[in-house]
């Protein structure tokens, strides 16, 4: 019944029982979510908006990126394949390293300082201004309609994202080399999917599944426990994007190692 | 007598070793206006979020419309939340959101089966009741901080609540909206036979809206009748010097 007191002493030191205690709240958080988002009732038409806010708004940015990615990644590995007569493998040397590894990461880490930024900001300002409480007083659950709808869309339209930015970065890079090389879109294609397996691809999406989920439940944990006023709110979005970035290099480690095994296989 | 809506019995809130509720006791009845005063941080607003189940008292009772508030399941609690309009101190109006939206909010998720139609006519006549008829596509944004204030308690009247509880409702408003917003509290008692309490530090807001006055000092009330059984002749010193200050001094 009565709130924990958040002046007790502490077990260790304050910074350590500090430390702990937000881990046990974000699990919670995550575990909350689990429990909440196979309960009705379904907030489909808010996971359709947030997925047109955290998809569409996002294409432009990530599109430019991409499409520079593609092009410097390849006029930068130019220089060392020539030094074999080895130009010719550019395209599989590009398709390898945008599909395993760039593709997800870049767009990831774009993801996390544009829609990671905007959630923690958002539920933040939310959260100071009463408009949370607001929406339980009126016997709306603000977890569902706010979190639960907003990890939703980001797991499912990273992905989505990450396999656009593989095409336009593969774009990028095909401009490149057909300008220097002469190469065709088929040839160039054509080398990009032989080096390529589906393992690859697999692994890349479920890996932006895991970093779209990532970026969308740590801004919602984020803003949802800000306080302070407009300060509370600026930290929630400062650290959204922070420890995103942290839990995506992280992931994308652990990721490797156990799609690495898997190749052994 | 009046049917009891809420009755508060020994009360007691408290954050960290701060001590904000020491033992209320309070009685609200039937279509009454009651006005809570109180200096800032005495624990007002908790006493109204405790109401509704957004804080959860230490001990003591809290009974609205017939159910301890602190034992309710999140249907229950839900379903007596509907009763219960909360009109916030800064209106919380979900500012992504155009008027017209954010009356929809509670309406189209707590009463099914409703046609457009039908919730439009009851957005516009709720509107119209607060003198706001031409904001419905309105955003937050554009909106003054007195239209805010119409259009919160507009939203919170959706549902058709039968208490109505005012958290600082003239805080931060110039002397002329103060009133009009005073009217909209006693015209939303007249025409929605609602019970309302009101929170303020405003001396002229509560002689205006209310039937009876609650002083709550030092985390209890300590006075609590009509506005001259209460002020101005009050033998309290605090309770006096908060009329002084508002009635006097300024």
């Amino acid at each position: 019944m009565a709130e924990e007191s958040d002046d007790r002493k502490p077990l260790l030191s304050k910074k350590i029982d500090k430390f702990f205690t937000g881990l046990a709240d974000a699990w919670n958080f995550v575990r909350r979510f689990w429990k909440e988002v196979f309960l009705p009732p379904y907030e489909f038409k808010e996971v359709v908006h947030q997925c047109y806010r955290i998809g569409v708004e996002s294409l432009p940015l990530i599109s430019l990126t991409g499409f520079i990615v593609g092009i410097v990644f390849t006029n930068q590995s130019r220089p060392s394949l020539s030094e074999f007569g080895a130009t010719s493998w550019l395209p599989s040397l590009i398709s390898i390293a945008v599909v395993r590894a760039m593709g997800p990461l870049v767009t990831a880490l774009i993801a996390a300082g544009k829609v990671g930024s905007s959630i923690g900001a958002e539920i933040g300002s939310m959260k100071v201004t009463e408009q949370i409480d607001a929406m339980e007083v009126s016997a709306t659950n603000p977890f569902k309609f706010l979190v639960v709808t907003r990890v939703i869309a980001t797991t499912f339209m990273i992905p989505i994202l990450v396999l656009y930015t593989d095409f336009v970065a593969l774009m990028g890079s095909f401009l490149n080399v057909n300008s220097n090389e002469l190469v065709s879109l088929s040839t160039f294609f054509f080398q990009v999917f032989e080096s390529i397996s589906f393992l690859d691809i697999w692994s890349s999406v479920l890996k932006s599944l895991l970093f779209g989920f990532t970026i969308g439940i740590v801004g919602c944990y984020k803003g949802y426990h800000s306080s302070k006023g407009t300060e509370g709110v600026g930290r929630a979005a400062n650290s959204a994007v922070v420890i995103s970035m942290f839990l995506i290099f992280i992931e994308e480690l652990l990721v490797l190692q156990v799609v690495n095994a898997i190749r052994i296989l | 007598m009046a049917e009891k809506v809420v009755e508060i019995r020994d009360l007691y809130k408290s954050f960290g070793d701060l001590d904000v509720l020491k033992g209320v006791d309070l009685d609200l009845f039937r279509e009454e206006n009651l006005v809570v005063l109180g200096r800032s941080g005495t624990g007002k607003s908790v006493l109204i979020k405790i109401m509704v189940g957004l804080l959860k008292q230490d001990k003591g009772q809290m009974n609205v419309l017939g159910q301890e508030v602190s034992t309710l399941h999140t249907k229950e609690l839900n379903e007596l939340r509907l009763k219960i309009g909360f009109s916030f101190q800064n209106s919380a109006l979900y500012d992504s959101m155009t008027v017209r939206e954010n009356m929809e909010f509670p309406l189209v998720r707590n009463i099914k089966n409703l046609t457009k139609k039908e919730i439009t006519m009851r957005i516009e006549e709720l509107l119209e009741a607060v003198g706001l008829p031409n904001t419905i596509n309105q955003m937050p944004s554009e909106l003054s901080g007195g239209q805010k204030k119409r259009i919160g308690v507009a939203r919170t009247l959706i549902l058709n609540p039968e208490i109505m509880l005012y958290d600082e409702p003239t805080a931060g408003l110039d002397p002329i909206t103060c009133v009009d917003i005073n009217n909209l509290i006693n015209e939303v008692r007249e025409r929605y036979k609602t019970t309302s309490i009101v929170i303020t530090h405003d001396l002229t807001c509560a002689k205006m809206t209310g039937d009876r006055m609650a002083v709550l000092l030092d985390g209890q009330f300590s006075s609590i009748g009509t506005f001259e059984e209460v002020f101005p002749h009050a033998e309290d010193k605090r309770v006096k010097s908060f009329y002084d200050y508002n009635f006097i001094e300024s």
